[in-house]
């Protein structure tokens, strides 16, 4: 099973400890970026009467999200236990297709990019991929 | 056909028009090598690629990131039928070099995350849109000829 070593979990503290001074930034426009570049996405907030990227709903749920992120950094050394309650919500509530957990985590990659060019090394992205895919990964583990 | 906005083309064409090529090229291969190091299944003559220092240092990759760039330049010049110019590079990476197409996908997105980068703030959801939309039709062309 593919987990984190030591050494990229320090990785994906450090940086995520850079990032957290603009992570509401991140959030809201990683989010903004899902609905216009995947415009499937959309489908997920059809109850919301403002679906525009910068609108305040929108902004509103990519600070959401990011905060639900700096919960799995915290903990990193059992997802799958930590996010149990987001895990449940995902499955029995939400029901997002776990296709989108890949997609969004494209669009806050591509966002740290922006951002954080130089500190988005090769080395980091890795480290972020796995996080995110594990984060993901924990999320859908109560789907079946 | 693809149907390409004004501002598709329009932003597709200044993306490539501004790109340095010595620069984004060795940066995408070597990022690619790296998040995804199962892709150095192709590159066993390039020599040393132990480590991300290494891929990062690595001439081969350098040269090759060039090509693999430029490559991109014809399908930059003929928006209105990528099928048609990449059907023999398909048939090339499918016959002779055995590439995976999912690896077209995994190169595109390093791609996007390098330009990203480069460009910043300029780097807008509608310029990511147009650029990933670019992409699959590359990625889409590229994988046609395999069978």
């Amino acid at each position: 099973k593919m987990s984190l070593s030591a050494k990229e979990k320090v990785i994906v503290k450090d940086f995520f400890a850079k990032v957290s001074s603009r992570s509401d930034e991140v959030g809201a426009e990683a989010l903004a970026r899902l609905i216009v570049v995947y415009p499937q996405t959309k489908s997920y907030f059809a109850h919301w009467k403002d679906l525009s990227p910068n609108g305040a709903p929108v902004r509103k749920h990519g600070i959401t999200i990011m905060g639900g992120l700096y919960e799995a950094v915290s903990k990193i050394d059992d997802l799958a236990g930590g996010l149990l309650t987001l895990s449940e919500l995902h499955a029995f509530v939400l029901r997002v297709d776990p296709v989108n957990f890949k997609i969004l985590s494209h669009c806050i990659m591509v966002v740290l990019s922006m951002l954080f060019a130089e500190e988005f090394t090769p080395q980091i992205h890795v480290a972020v991929d796995k996080f995110l895919a594990l984060v993901a990964l924990a999320l859908s583990e109560k789907y079946r | 056909m693809v149907e390409w906005t004004d501002f598709e083309r329009a932003t597709i064409q200044s993306i490539f028009s501004k790109m340095d090529y010595d620069d984004v090229g060795p940066a995408v291969l070597s990022r690619c090598l790296v998040v995804y190091p199962w892709t150095q299944r192709y590159f066993g003559n390039f020599g040393n690629l132990y480590n991300a220092a290494a891929i990062q240092g690595n001439p081969m990759v350098a040269a090759h990131g060039k090509t693999v760039l430029h490559g991109l330049d014809r399908a930059v010049k003929n928006m209105d039928d990528i099928k048609a110019t990449y059907e023999e590079l398909s048939v090339l990476h499918s016959e002779k070099l055995h590439v995976d197409p999912d690896n077209f996908r995994l190169l595109a997105d390093c791609l996007t995350i390098v330009v990203a980068a480069r460009m910043g703030v300029d780097f807008t959801a509608d310029v990511q849109g147009a650029f990933q939309k670019f992409l699959a039709v590359v990625v889409s062309s590229l994988g046609r000829q395999y069978h």
